[in-house]
């Protein structure tokens, strides 16, 4: 059979680093969802091993998009053709999946989004400023203090017989409150019930206000796993909220879709590495600049001892030597 | 007497000149840091704002290179910036740092007071010599901002990414050595001149964003995380209405000279704001309006964290973005901002910029608070 052309999206966020290879039909061929453990070279190392055994052999990327808050850094080691922001990313997978998508609410590991579309575009946006209350990492670490696996973590909320009411403010006062309430006799299924209703509370407060919120909703971001959080958007809404198939890889998948858009308005060949670049060492060395007031901390990707990459600098004299560097 | 002062954007340009020109001694601190901030944060309140803690910073890193004298502009507005020069003689005190606080401003007393703190800095010079001087160094303002327009014009549309900042930046330290305000002017027509000659793009017509918000850290590069320049490297023109010789003459010359305003901006805001409320919330409200009026694709806020003047028309905006159809984003600064969560929101902007301009508008939009 003769080899399709692939494109590939990849999405390192705080908690997990994803990966996805699509088809020139948009179709999702692979996916990975992997926690980036705070090591994002290792990760995608990780990633981009095992798609290569998995389907390596089998496909031909013409495209390469970076997107998450480790974009950057996703970009130099794949070699992205692209990298964007995860806003628009996730923006432009929602509305792959759902044509006509006018609310998107994402919940990642450490922020939560709100974006509202209209006639196909961006219309608003939003992003939590505030406090990570709500996010991935708090319910993790909830299910971890409960000795309850995250991926059963919903299905208690929807055994909930009453309704308590959990501060949601703040992660800390969460949770102590869940504390308090469980001290004071209230049943598991109850209280994790009620911290998702506080979750949601504190995401159309914070994130939501004053923006109308109109059906079509997808909800996605490796939160929309928890059915209890679903639930409980879908009573304090009133609507109804659509978990696409793929709701943990959306970013990665909306990256691999603008790498494709990409391409084809483009004739040069992509700066995709290849799988077999992860043989590569890559490592990452922060260095303090003190040649202005600016004090910047500059970051050098370093392959195989060359540096590949710098940036962190408000000048430009980091980021261009490593450039001047790659040609000579 | 050693005299310095804060910094905020190209303010020290101005009193540069000023300082100059009158032959008082003086010491420009250290442009703004991390170092800076880390100082001023150590030593202020926590719930003050940014521009509290950097001017703190500023301070205390002139007094160890020898400073003794602070000279600084009041407000005398309803924002707390007006108390500000109290604020700071009392927390040096505390730290036992002695400097002298001169605030210059145009006083409600009249010009009685103003030139007894203007013969504090001056001694025995003659009053047409400190006229001539303060002209001068308006008109250097107004230059300086002049040159700071035409960098953001030309940023957008440049061929070389990152050109016009090398010929601006190198001008922001070059003007240190400059004499007087005759040799900064020189050096601001040679550097636009050397703008001017910037391979551009002549037929791009970039998206515009107007910047509005809190005077201090809309003006200050540093605090607004060098946004213009952002922008710029995305291809969009930032404009911002709120400059350094605008609040000279608006604030200090039209007053002392007995001038009318230039209310425009409260015209605009009336339908909104109909009152002046403290620092810059009536501006910002009314040059949204202006912005939109313009044709402009965008507004960026910016304000620092616990600005209360601020945070009032944050709350006003949404209804300016329905009515007129604009989209405003909010950023709010602090000594805790992620520069990360910072570039996100501002390169979905853009995107959504883009956007709307490639599908024309549709309908309403509603607020981007931006968190």
């Amino acid at each position: 059979m003769e080899k399709q052309w692939h494109y590939l999206g990849v999405d390192v966020g705080s908690v997990s680093t994803n990966l996805v290879i699509i088809d020139e039909s948009d179709r999702v061929i692979e996916k990975l969802y992997l926690r980036t453990g705070g090591q994002p070279i290792s990760a995608m190392r990780e990633g981009l091993k095992m798609l290569s055994e998995r389907v390596g052999s089998k496909v031909r990327i013409k495209g390469a998009g970076a997107t998450g808050s480790g974009r950057q850094l996703a970009g130099v080691i794949i070699g992205a053709d692209v990298v964007k922001n995860e806003i628009t990313a996730h923006a432009v997978a929602a509305q792959k999946v759902v044509p006509g998508v006018k609310t998107i609410l994402e919940i990642g590991g450490q922020d939560s989004k709100i974006i509202i579309l209209r006639n196909g575009i961006v219309y608003d946006f939003a992003m939590n400023t505030v406090c990570a209350a709500g996010t991935g990492s708090f319910l993790d670490r909830q299910a971890a203090r409960l000795n309850i696996p995250i991926s059963e973590f919903g299905s208690y909320a929807l055994k909930a017989t009453s309704s308590v009411r959990i501060a949601g403010r703040c992660a800390v006062f969460a949770e102590s409150d869940m504390i308090h309430k469980q001290q004071t006799g209230h049943s598991l299924e109850d209280i994790i019930n009620g911290l998702c209703e506080a979750l949601v509370r504190n995401y159309l407060n914070n994130l939501a206000k004053s923006k109308d919120i109109e059906e079509p909703i997808v909800f996605q971001g490796g939160v929309a796993a928890n059915i209890g959080i679903a639930a409980a958007f879908e009573r304090a809404l009133g609507k109804k909220i659509i978990i696409p198939g793929y709701y943990d890889v959306m970013g990665a998948y909306g990256a691999a879709l603008i790498a494709k858009e990409k391409m084809a308005s483009s004739n040069s060949p992509s700066a995709f590495c290849g799988f077999q670049a992860i043989e590569n060492e890559y490592r990452a060395k922060s260095i303090e600049c003190h040649d202005c007031s600016n004090q910047c901390e500059v970051i050098e990707i370093l392959s195989n001892g060359e540096p590949i990459a710098r940036w962190g600098d408000r000048c430009g004299k980091w980021s261009e030597l490593a450039r001047n560097s790659e040609v000579g | 007497m050693k005299i310095t002062f804060p910094h905020m954007g190209n303010t020290y340009i101005c009193a540069k000149a000023l300082l100059d020109d009158l032959g008082i001694e003086y010491l420009i601190p250290p442009f703004n840091s991390k170092k800076t901030l880390e100082i001023g944060t150590k030593y202020a309140p926590e719930f003050a704002c940014l521009p509290l803690k950097i001017n703190l910073g500023n301070f205390l890193q002139a007094y160890e290179m020898g400073a003794d004298t602070i000279l600084i502009t009041g407000g005398c507005g309803p924002c707390r910036f007006g108390y500000y020069g109290e604020m700071h003689r009392e927390i040096l005190r505390d730290i036992g740092c002695e400097m002298d606080v001169i605030t210059l401003e145009w006083p409600d007393k009249g010009a009685g007071e103003f030139l007894h703190r203007i013969r504090k800095l001056t001694g025995k010079l003659n009053p047409y010599r400190i006229l001539k001087a303060v002209r001068e160094a308006a008109t250097t303002a107004m230059q300086a901002d002049d040159l700071e327009r035409l960098a953001n014009r030309v940023r957008p549309r440049e061929l070389q990414r990152g050109t016009t900042d090398r010929i601006y930046k190198a001008f922001l330290n070059l003007v240190k050595k400059a004499d007087g305000s005759a040799g900064i002017k020189k050096l601001i027509r040679d550097t636009a001149g050397e703008l001017l000659s910037i391979e551009t793009d002549m037929d791009f017509r970039p998206l515009r964003v107007g910047i509005v918000g809190e005077i201090y850290s809309t003006i200050d590069p540093y605090t607004n995380l060098n946004i213009s320049s952002r922008l710029g490297s995305m291809g969009i023109e930032a404009d911002r209405r709120v400059t350094v010789s605008g609040w000279i003459i608006e604030h200090m010359i039209k007053k002392a000279l007995r001038l009318p305003r230039d209310l425009s901006y409260a015209d605009a805001a009336k339908p909104y704001l109909g009152a002046m409320i403290g620092g810059h919330a009536q501006e910002t409200v009314g040059h949204t309006v202006m912005y939109a009026r313009d044709g402009y694709d965008g507004v960026i806020q910016i304000y620092p964290l616990t600005c209360m003047p601020e945070i009032v028309a944050q709350s006003i905006l949404p209804s300016v973005e329905k009515d007129f159809d604009i989209p405003v984003l909010t950023l709010i600064m602090d000594e805790m901002t992620g520069e990360a969560g910072y570039q996100t929101r501002l390169e979905a902007f853009g995107d959504l910029l883009k956007k709307r301009r490639e599908r024309g508008v549709y309908g309403k939009t509603v607020a981007l608070s931006g968190g």
